[in-house]
């Protein structure tokens, strides 16, 4: 990497510096997702309908799970267990898992009616239906870190399967510590992660156009998304 | 019987779970009643016209 000296003006593609990695980096990154792509104005005609905001209402229920567990991690499991409103922030938490959880199944059978993995958006959906898997082991860590008889007893009901499938020797449901790090720091750092990866994908992609109907085909402009492409990679 | 588990379930959720057997399956009212809710709703998603805004043609 080169130090620079002058003014910090555009840099052309064709500079002294464009071989260097940062460069190579941000021309990718800029082809890939230029910034109308990231955040577009208007979205297609066929998104006019509510099968469409499963997907957002999902990531603002992620939002707040992330939002209310990042205020349950600041005052710590006291004041969660024993003041008015560290039961409220914990009840907020549990129900916006409830909702993410609502939404994202819905999202699901939605986009698993419209074949959403068609157009070349088999990355889109793998990493929604794998971000889903995972989600259900934060789940499972979430209530198994309740410190109650709930937990106590969804645990010793799942040693025996976890044990069954391998995973006890380094997964132990037994062992709160574990699970409570799992919880707080693994498992949602994957779930953010994939999410992430997962909206990329759409916006990279664009949004799975409806199915033509057999006569319909004249009317319905399903293929009027900027992004519909099938041999773009 | 099982409306009246059901209206049980839903007037008084401080108690024990209600549970519906069939066969091997078991299940919970509230989880019952929870994916029909989501049933309805994605039904309703599909079928209820989505407002546009004014002046938006595409």
């Amino acid at each position: 990497m080169s130090i620079e000296t002058g003014s910090p003006g555009p840099q052309t593609h064709a500079g002294p510096d464009s071989r260097q990695w940062t460069a190579r980096a941000r021309k990718a990154a800029v082809a890939a997702f230029p910034p109308e792509r990231l955040l577009p104005d208007r979205q297609p005609a066929y998104m006019a309908s509510w099968i469409y905001v499963f997907g957002i209402l999902t990531l603002v229920s992620l939002a707040w799970v992330i939002l209310t567990g990042c205020v349950l991690a600041i005052m710590g499991p006291t004041w969660w267990h024993m003041s008015t409103v560290g039961l409220f922030v914990n009840s907020l938490h549990l129900w916006s898992v409830e909702a993410f959880f609502f939404f994202m199944v819905i999202h699901l059978w939605g986009k698993f009616f419209m074949a959403a993995w068609r157009g070349n958006r088999r990355l889109t959906w793998i990493t929604g239906v794998v971000t889903f898997v995972i989600s259900v082991g934060a789940a499972f860590t979430g209530y198994l870190s309740q410190q109650n008889f709930d937990s106590q007893w969804i645990s010793t009901q799942a040693k025996d399967g976890i044990n069954a499938s391998g995973a006890g020797a380094i997964f132990n449901v037994l062992n709160f510590g574990q699970m409570l790090m799992w919880h707080i720091v693994l498992l949602p750092l994957v779930v953010v992660a994939l999410t992430g990866v997962h909206v990329l994908m759409v916006r990279r992609r664009g949004i799975v156009p409806p199915f033509v109907v057999e006569g319909d085909a004249a009317s319905s402009a399903p293929n009027s998304s900027p992004v519909e492409t099938e041999d773009d990679s | 019987m099982m409306i009246v588990l059901v209206i049980r379930a839903l007037v008084n959720l401080n108690g024990p779970g209600h549970y519906l057997h069939w066969g091997f399956i078991q299940i919970s009212v509230a989880n019952v009643l929870l994916i029909a809710l989501m049933v309805v709703v994605f039904v309703g998603a599909i079928l209820i016209p989505f407002r546009r805004g004014k002046g938006r043609n595409r």
